[in-house]
């Protein structure tokens, strides 16, 4: 699997059974049935979209970055991907996306990670992980920081180079496209409408993505 | 090295675990005995394990997809848990992850103690989890590993190749603990090694104690986001 692979969906908005906008900063989590389907909306383009999938009836069973591009011997996301967990479940695939590369590298801003990368006064910043850690905290369900592992950025272009550097290059997202995936299993979503205002992930200007959910039948 | 500093040492087998608490003002020297090791790691806080190796905060801090002299793992709370103040081989693998049970199955055939006794296959998966449980750790603390001594190349449009040859014997790096940081280590194969026999290489570990970072070690002044990161690191024992 290489490359881009650009594939619209022919699911009608209209028969969803969920839309929601997320405004910028906000997290948002939810729980999908196997064989539902989940789209992501970049609304206004470069939206960096911190997203992270667990299987339902077990939260320990959950994305990994490492084991998803492993097996795809790819570090990109898009059409055809598996996202799998380190135990082998495959949790989700991606069936549709138009913007055709979406990063597993870059992780989460934090607080704390601002203040490495820009400066010590940056931390009273919002940042994704104080989101994620909100959300699991007001889910209640016994989710803590041990369950914030490395997740996808949706929409982000992250390319590491022959020489070995990352490089977060200019985003090859635009306004209104989107990525949408299968439920293979069970599956809670955790996701952090990236706050970051210290780097070009959001363009400087953090902006409301939207989700949508149909039945598998409508498919 | 000072051959006369070292505390102790000991040679990992081939496909084997290991885990130890490296204490601060000391380092582990990890040397490749045959060339082609690879060893897993991931490493925690021993103070409050919840604090643990990031991998994608240790990438973006330093806008690097390798590892070598001069770079340094960063834990999810800012902080550095060790620097790598040597290295003969180049390239570390931070991105590769580790095997499973199932590919190294469908990869080396059916394997069983009861067979093979201590030559059975080892995965990278069951490893870490067997080492992190003797640590009172489990399948949630799991995260993103590094591979030392292996070398995987990103491709333009991202494709991930694993470099043949990239250690040979003799091959060492040394990891400055600039915390008490407990390190979780197996020397499975690599996931990506092509290599269609079950031929995992030992690795020699030895430990000394080392000085303290300087204004002027090389790590922390690397690059500016490193030395934020060794300040907080030192903060933390104020």
């Amino acid at each position: 699997m290489s490359g881009i692979n650009l594939v619209e969906s022919n699911l009608d908005p209209a028969k969803a059974i969920y839309s929601q906008v997320i405004p910028a900063g906000e997290p948002w989590i939810h729980e999908l049935n196997t064989g539902q389907y989940f789209r992501i909306v970049d609304l206004q383009g470069n939206q960096a979209v911190d997203t992270l999938f667990y299987n339902a009836h077990d939260y320990s069973d959950r994305y990994s970055a490492q084991d998803t591009i492993q097996q795809q011997r790819n570090i990109y996301l898009t059409t055809g991907t598996k996202l799998v967990s380190a135990n082998g479940t495959v949790l989700l695939t991606i069936v549709a996306d138009t913007c055709g590369r979406h990063d597993t590298l870059g992780g989460a801003c934090a607080t704390e990670s601002n203040m490495v990368r820009y400066a010590f006064e940056k931390r009273h910043m919002h940042a994704c992980r104080n989101s994620f850690l909100k959300a699991v905290i007001e889910w209640d369900h016994g989710m803590t920081k041990r369950d914030i592992t490395s997740n996808i950025n949706f929409f982000m272009n992250v390319p590491v180079t022959p020489e070995g550097k990352l490089t977060f290059a200019d985003g090859i997202s635009d306004p209104g496209k989107y990525v949408e995936m299968r439920a293979e299993t069970d599956v809670l979503v955790l996701i952090s409408n990236c706050p970051q205002l210290n780097n070009p992930c959001n363009a400087y200007n953090p902006t409301p993505v939207q989700v949508l959910i149909w039945e598998g039948a409508e498919a | 090295m000072n051959e006369s500093s070292v505390l102790w040492e000991e040679t990992i087998h081939g496909g084997a675990t290991w885990s130890h608490v490296l204490k601060r003002g000391t380092a582990l020297r990890l040397a490749d005995l045959q060339g082609g090791a690879n060893a897993g790691a991931i490493f925690y806080n021993f103070e409050c394990s919840a604090e643990r190796y990031n991998m994608p905060d240790t990438l973006k801090a330093q806008h690097i997809g390798r590892l070598t002299k001069g770079f340094v793992l960063y834990s999810d709370m800012g902080r550095i848990l060790c620097s790598i103040i040597e290295d003969t081989v180049g390239w570390h693998d931070p991105i590769g992850g580790t095997s499973s049970a199932k590919l190294v199955g469908a990869k080396y055939g059916p394997s069983s103690y009861q067979e093979q006794r201590n030559d059975c296959h080892k995965n990278g998966h069951d490893s870490f989890l067997i080492e992190l449980g003797k640590w009172g750790l489990g399948p949630r603390d799991l995260v993103a590993n590094v591979n030392f001594f292996s070398r995987v190349d990103v491709s333009p449009d991202g494709d991930m190749d694993f470099a043949l040859q990239n250690s040979k014997a003799g091959d060492h790096l040394e990891l400055r603990a600039e915390m008490n940081v407990l390190a979780i280590l197996n020397t499975c194969q690599h996931p990506l090694d092509p290599n269609p026999r079950y031929e995992p290489k030992p690795v020699h570990v030895s430990i000394r104690r080392v000085a303290a970072p300087g204004l002027d070690d090389p790590c922390r002044i690397s690059r500016p986001e490193n030395g934020r990161g060794f300040t907080l690191t030192e903060r933390y024992f104020l």
